[in-house]
């Protein structure tokens, strides 16, 4: 066995109104310069839809992701010959109108123009070419709240089994939620088994998936590769880019951004342990239905005390096994099971779980017969708007028992919940029948309802203070640097500019800082 | 021995380019590795279109550049017991075969470049420039051909048996360009044309060669990295 910590997240889609704040700050902070228009590290789907990139799920057609062949797992766009032999050009690419042209709009038109007639227009201009664009046929988001037409967004690759798929067209039927995407921090990428250069690396203290800037050379097959399509190809760098989980504030014990201002407070961080020894073993189960409870069995339990032995030996420190303990996402995957992994089926071991949403829950109300027991006004399991295929072929590749218990759940804790505060008497019926105890529906009720900061945030810091032997030397040296100068990002046209400053020096201490006896000899 | 345009371009000039070549690459490698790229903009248009371009021009450019190689620094074909004239015979029938297809390539690339509105707008000025210059280096490399093949016709290869000469004397660092003063201007082009890619190599996006990911072959799947005890 060989304990690893991850950094893992988990969202709950109950509870997300589908705001974009986490992408806009997560643009703002990460991905707002040239080259990466384009480029959402987090970004909101609404389900049924295509999504972005245009139907990346459906992997016949983008080749991304494991394939099992003769017992064994292979990436799914080929071997590592045909990778290379591939590497002039990739059939596998997608192109940058799959995702959608950036634009923005010449704004500066309306104030510059002279005195016209008409009232000046600013008119959309790419941010690829500059061209001024005659119309804007798609976008990050282009189906927002359903946004296009059924036709467009049927074509979904999770309806493709789900029955009376025609019916969900008409309004009476329509569902809709999102789904929030960010790279998955997978324990199995498949982005850093396809990276021709191996540029791309998972952390060993937290188990995130970096791609290394002045290694990539722009090869652009861990972008196919990853079946998330969550890699990007700066055209701009000629490298390509991908979430660092917000690593500079992890690494400082706080979340990301995204989940930091979540206002849904639908995201959770958290440590995960794992036993990394067998990781291609569970990522090769034969049963694509049995990834999910295969996952399951990789973490292990960080109350068991051979568990917390074994970690200390491989290195984790105690803060982290703590962390660990109190995690919550430990809680909503494993201990709750209410929390499901995105497509299990490529095989890649993803560490961002979900919770399965129950919304939209209501339900027709006739006005003379108002309902009055928590039964009548919850919708029964079968009677939900989103059917239950739909979000098994999501969550746990078609199983649909894993996403029906996590459903029962939730619907149980709501009816519970609601006896307490309308009928002012606990229904405790309600949670046998979802095999809940008083206890876990009132943990369940403070970390998925009220969601308070430090439950929802269980992050410590790194322990850079083992990893180096001058701290103080590294000061100010630490963040998301890019190549040759931690400024712009951006590489002057000069042919050998300043080396990185990879270490100030002692020469830079200031003077309070320098050792006693050096002061003494000046005196 | 006199300077002449002939004794510098063809005996001070390879050293030049072949210095650069390799010193402007070994310091962009250890100074420049976030300007390291093969700068792919596959991304940005036309992937149908880009799997005929840039299969064609690479394979193309590829067998060229190895077929240069055996045939002037290797004795492979003696061994295998070619004569001069067999030599060039094979020569010129694999040099046109992939100067054609990477002739195909190249221009299918070039126009890409100049026509596509969002590659021509992320084309820095060496993009282009070093694309129109392989593609003027292989043009005249494919016109050697109008000597090459009637020198071969009349088993008349001296041509081709003077300039294994002096590529080998430039290998072994005993240049005597005087061996070619003589030799039909169209190879003298070719080479000044061939050596300045040399020279341009490291400020250009072409350093993407030196790391050709082979070892992608050998190694694991999966890559973790521990942090490195900085060294101070």
């Amino acid at each position: 066995m060989k304990v690893r910590a991850q950094f893992a997240l988990v969202f709950n889609l109950d509870k997300c109104i589908g705001c974009h704040t986490c992408s806009v700050t997560c643009k703002n902070t990460w991905t707002n310069r040239r080259g990466t228009e384009y480029i959402w590290f987090n970004n909101v789907e609404t389900k049924p839809g295509v999504g972005y990139p245009k139907n990346w799920e459906n992997q016949d057609h983008w080749h991304g992701g494991w394939v099992r062949k003769n017992g064994k797992l292979h990436l799914k766009q080929g071997g590592r010959l045909w990778e290379l032999m591939t590497i002039f050009a990739n059939p596998h690419l997608p192109e940058i109108l799959d995702y959608y042209e950036p634009f923005s709009f010449n704004y500066s038109h309306l104030v510059d123009t002279p005195l016209v007639e008409t009232a000046p227009v600013a008119r959309p201009v790419s941010l690829v070419s500059g061209r001024t664009l005659d119309k804007i046929n798609w976008s990050g988001n282009w189906e927002d709240q359903l946004g296009g037409t059924y036709k467009t967004r049927s074509v979904d690759y999770n309806l493709r089994e789900v029955s009376n798929k025609e019916l969900l067209g008409e309004f009476e039927k329509t569902f809709f939620f999102y789904l929030p995407r960010m790279c998955n921090h997978c324990l199995n990428p498949a982005c850093v088994a396809g990276c021709p250069s191996g540029a791309i690396y998972k952390r060993e203290e937290d188990g995130i998936v970096l791609i290394d800037q002045d290694r990539c050379r722009g090869w652009r097959m861990c972008i196919s590769a990853c079946p998330y399509k969550k890699v990007y190809f700066n055209w701009e760098s000629g490298k390509s880019e991908k979430c660092i989980a917000c690593y500079p504030r992890v690494e400082s014990g706080l979340p990301t951004i995204c989940s930091d201002t979540c206002v849904g407070r639908i995201r959770y961080n958290g440590i995960m342990l794992y036993d990394a020894d067998r990781i291609a073993e569970y990522a090769n189960t034969e049963n694509l239905e049995d990834l999910y409870e295969a996952q399951l069995q990789i973490f292990l339990d960080p109350h068991d005390p051979e568990i917390v032995a074994q970690a200390r030996r491989d290195g984790v420190p105690d803060s982290w096994i703590d962390a660990a303990q109190r995690s919550p996402i430990y809680k909503m995957a494993v201990d709750w099971k209410i929390a499901l992994p995105l497509h299990p089926e490529f095989r890649t071991l993803p560490m961002v779980w979900y919770v399965p949403p129950l919304s939209p829950m209501g339900r027709e109300i006739h006005p003379k017969r108002i309902p009055k027991t928590a039964d009548e006004v919850l919708p029964r399991l079968e009677s939900l708007r989103i059917p239950i295929d739909y979000l098994a072929s999501l969550f746990t590749a078609g199983k649909r028992e894993p996403v029906i218990a996590a459903l029962t759940k939730l619907i149980a804790l709501r009816a519970y919940q609601r006896s307490i505060h309308v009928d002012k008497s606990a229904n405790l019926d309600v949670l046998s029948g979802a095999d809940l105890d008083v206890a876990t529906a009132q943990e369940m009720y403070r970390y998925l309802a009220l969601a308070h900061y430090d439950d929802r945030f269980v992050i410590p810091t790194s322990h850079q203070e083992t990893m180096m032997d001058d701290p103080y030397d590294f000061q100010g040296q630490n963040g998301f640097v890019f190549g040759n100068d931690s400024s712009t990002g951006i590489s002057p046209p000069e042919i050998f500019p300043k080396r990185r400053k990879e270490s100030p020096g002692a020469n830079v201490q200031p003077l309070h800082f320098r050792p006693y006896y050096n002061n003494k000899d000046t005196a | 021995m006199n300077w002449s345009w002939n004794y510098f371009l063809f005996g001070v000039y390879p050293f030049i380019a072949g210095t650069t070549f390799l010193v402007g690459s070994i310091i962009r490698y250890e100074r420049e590795q976030y300007g390291w790229s093969s700068f792919s903009s596959q991304i940005l248009a036309s992937k149908r279109y880009m799997m005929w371009a840039s299969n064609l021009w690479h394979i193309g450019i590829l067998t060229l550049f190895l077929g240069h190689f055996t045939g002037f620094l290797t004795n492979i074909l003696e061994w295998l017991g070619a004569d001069p004239v067999e030599h060039q015979w094979i020569a010129a029938g694999a040099g046109i075969t992939a100067g054609v297809i990477a002739m195909i390539g190249g221009l299918m690339l070039l126009l890409r470049r100049l026509l596509d509105p969002n590659v021509r707008y992320a084309s820095r000025f060496m993009d282009i420039f070093i694309l129109v210059w392989l593609l003027i280096t292989l043009c005249f490399g494919l016109g050697t051909q109008f000597i090459s093949v009637p020198d071969a016709l009349s088993d008349h290869v001296q041509n081709m048996q003077i300039l294994i000469q002096y590529v080998r004397s430039i290998a072994t660092f005993q240049p005597d360009p005087s061996l070619i003063r003589n030799i039909p201007i169209i190879y003298k082009i070719h080479m000044f044309c061939g050596m300045t890619v040399f020279f341009l190599f490291p400020f250009s996006r072409l350093v993407h060669i030196w790391t050709v990911p082979l070892n992608y072959a050998i190694r694991p799947y999966q890559l973790v990295r521990a942090k490195i005890r900085s060294v101070i």
